[in-house]
């Protein structure tokens, strides 16, 4: 048992990972969700561009995003995935179930706080001679940003724990890590020391984000 | 400045309520830089009015006039371009907490595309004109009711308005504030020519800063005019609101409503229906108000041992320029409590009303 000194780079690299898959599937989740949110939101009947059948095609997107099982939708978007990444094995590859899994996750939050902002601002804006455009831009997504920030934390937090299933489908990482060494040669300490490692990740980015979410708050 | 005409709102029925109409064929003119009032009951369609002048709410038919544009047959970027030439002040101020005052005052100049340099010096002087020149960097958060309404005054008047729209600008907010609200409007209208239309259920705030005003009941006009007129007319509606008349029920005798204004003589009642008529008079009610800078009230007087000389001494006097007429104990009109409170389930006096002339000015 005392090949810790062997196993701790291991466990770093796959915390590296981790964070890799994690961060670009973020990055590209922000990039579709939030537009995808404000749609969601604007096409909504009586709001600032009414729009009835793109909202249903939306929502029911959404909703079927957001009621596959991730496990599931790991294996569905296989094929995709292989005709972006060239294959289906390893991090890089679990970025796109990743992205596919956050986006309809990320966008019902994007909507949820965007519906939060009073209308009245809406119209006070409009009334100013504001493009719709305009008014997305300078009043829907700045006055809901500390509950935008904190969406992309649960999301984050979300994406972190489906990172971790993706490794039983071989997608690299802690998740991986964990089945590989922990699970599949009996070794529960490994399996702890990668919970320990989950859980101290997640911990810090929510702190993180609680508190940015505070700063802009009371900023 | 502002022209309405015979326009009607529909909303069209939804699953949870039936089709409302919300105004019944409104025609309005307000003049430029004339301070004009629309007051009613609530649900009667005084929101819905001011926020057809700006297009907000788009009539179902009929049309909006302003400053001698006809917004209803704009684009929808006319109308956007209209619009910056049309100020909005609500209720509930409307600002933005993700600003400071300044910038929720540089917004409509942002989306104006005005320079950046140019838009400084612009927030600061109407952050200076508003009362506001130390509060650049407060978040709305920080500011009081009174407070909030300045800025978002400063910020309505950003883009250079003729036209200010109020829609109960003063309705959350304590007495005091309010009174430095209408004074600052009063103010900023006289010093840019601006024309303002204000929508209020309270009547204090008709007489303190309004040049005219009308009456709405159940989406349409039921009486209205410059309120020094409206005042002089004793069958008005609206004057019974602004000044209501004395409650007299309970006593016997004959009473007789006496509406003194600047332009009534000075005296002559009192002094025919004692000295002339030998009648004893007292005095059972009594309320006199300032409205639009002038002094105006209503006397309720109980007359007794009126030997039939009575009326024909009124015919008299109401041709010597006087406002008397009789009034019957417990006369229904709506008393002075009508002020101050919505009261969305006092039935305004149907058979008044419907006399009323159907205004247009
Ligand atoms: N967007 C809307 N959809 C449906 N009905 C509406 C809408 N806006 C207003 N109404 C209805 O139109 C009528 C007039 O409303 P409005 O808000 O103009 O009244 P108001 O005189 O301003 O009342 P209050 O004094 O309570 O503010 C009401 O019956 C109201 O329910
Ligand atoms: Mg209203």
């Amino acid at each position: 048992m005392n090949d810790w000194s062997r196993i701790a780079p291991q466990l770093l690299d796959a915390t590296g990972e981790t964070l890799y898959m994690v961060g670009v599937a973020t990055a590209l989740t922000v990039l579709l969700g939030v537009p995808l949110g404000v749609l969601l939101t604007i096409t909504a009947p009586g709001a600032l561009a009414p729009h009835p059948l793109v909202n249903r095609v939306l929502g029911l997107v959404v909703n079927l995003g957001r009621s596959l099982p991730f496990i599931i939708l790991l294996v569905l978007v296989a094929p995709v995935t292989r005709g972006i990444v060239g294959t289906t094995i390893g991090s890089t590859a679990t970025i796109v179930p990743l992205t596919i899994g956050a986006v309809p996750f990320l966008a019902r939050l994007v909507e949820t706080s965007l519906r939060e902002v009073a209308h009245g601002k809406v119209e006070a804006t409009l009334a100013m001679g504001a493009r719709r455009r305009d008014v997305v831009r300078t009043v829907l997504l700045p006055e809901a940003l500390p509950s935008l920030v904190a969406g992309v934390t649960v999301t984050v937090v979300a994406l972190i724990s489906y990172s971790a299933m993706a490794g039983a489908i071989g997608g690299g990482g802690l998740g991986d890590f964990a089945i590989r060494y922990g699970y599949q040669q009996f070794r529960t300490d490994i399996t702890l020391a990668t919970v320990v490692l989950l859980l101290v990740v997640v911990q810090l980015l929510q702190w993180a984000g609680d508190r940015w979410a505070r700063r802009l708050a009371t900023s | 400045m502002i022209e309405l005409s015979d326009v009607r709102k529909v909303f069209p029925a939804r699953r949870t309520a039936g089709e409302v109409v919300a105004l019944d064929g409104v025609s309005l003119s307000v003049a430029r830089g004339e301070f004009a009032g629309v007051v009613g009951p609530s649900g009667s369609g005084k929101s819905t009015l001011a926020r057809l002048v700006n297009l907000l709410e788009r009539p179902t038919s009929g049309t909006v006039t302003v400053d001698g544009r006809v917004l209803t047959d704009l684009d929808a970027a006319g109308v956007r371009e209209a619009r910056r030439s049309i100020g909005m002040i609500f209720q509930h101020f409307n600002l933005l907490d993700s600003r400071t005052a300044a910038g929720n005052v540089e917004h409509p100049l942002e989306l104006a595309g005005v320079g950046r340099t140019e838009r400084r010096r612009r927030v600061a002087d109407l952050l200076d004109l508003v009362g506001l020149a130390d509060r650049h960097a407060s978040r709305p958060a920080q500011l009081s009711g009174g407070q909030k309404q300045r800025v978002a005054i400063a910020r309505a008047l950003a883009a250079r308005p003729s036209v200010l729209l109020c829609d109960e600008a003063t309705s959350a907010l304590d007495p005091a504030s309010t009174t430095g609200v209408l004074e600052l409007l009063r103010q900023v209208r006289a010093e840019l020519g601006l024309t303002v239309l204000l929508i209020t259920h309270e009547m204090s705030v008709v007489r303190a800063v309004c040049d005219s005003a009308v009456l709405m009941s159940e989406g349409r006009v039921v009486d209205g005019g410059p309120l020094a007129e409206v005042l002089a007319r004793p069958d008005s509606a609206l004057a019974a609101q602004l000044v209501p008349a004395p409650a007299g029920s309970g006593v016997g005798g004959d009473l007789v409503l006496v509406t003194v204004t600047d332009a009534t003589p000075h005296g002559a009642v009192l002094q025919t229906l004692t000295a002339e008529l030998g009648l004893s008079v007292e005095v059972v009610g009594g309320s006199v108000e300032t409205v639009a800078g002038r002094r105006f009230g209503r006397l309720l007087l109980r007359v007794e041992g009126d030997d039939g000389r009575l009326d024909p001494a009124l015919a008299r006097l109401r041709a010597g320029g006087a406002l008397v007429e009789r009034a019957a104990a417990g006369d229904p009109r709506p008393q002075s409590d009508a002020d101050d409170t919505p009261r969305p389930d006092r039935e305004p006096d149907v058979q008044r009303l419907a006399d009323a002339p159907d205004v247009q000015r």
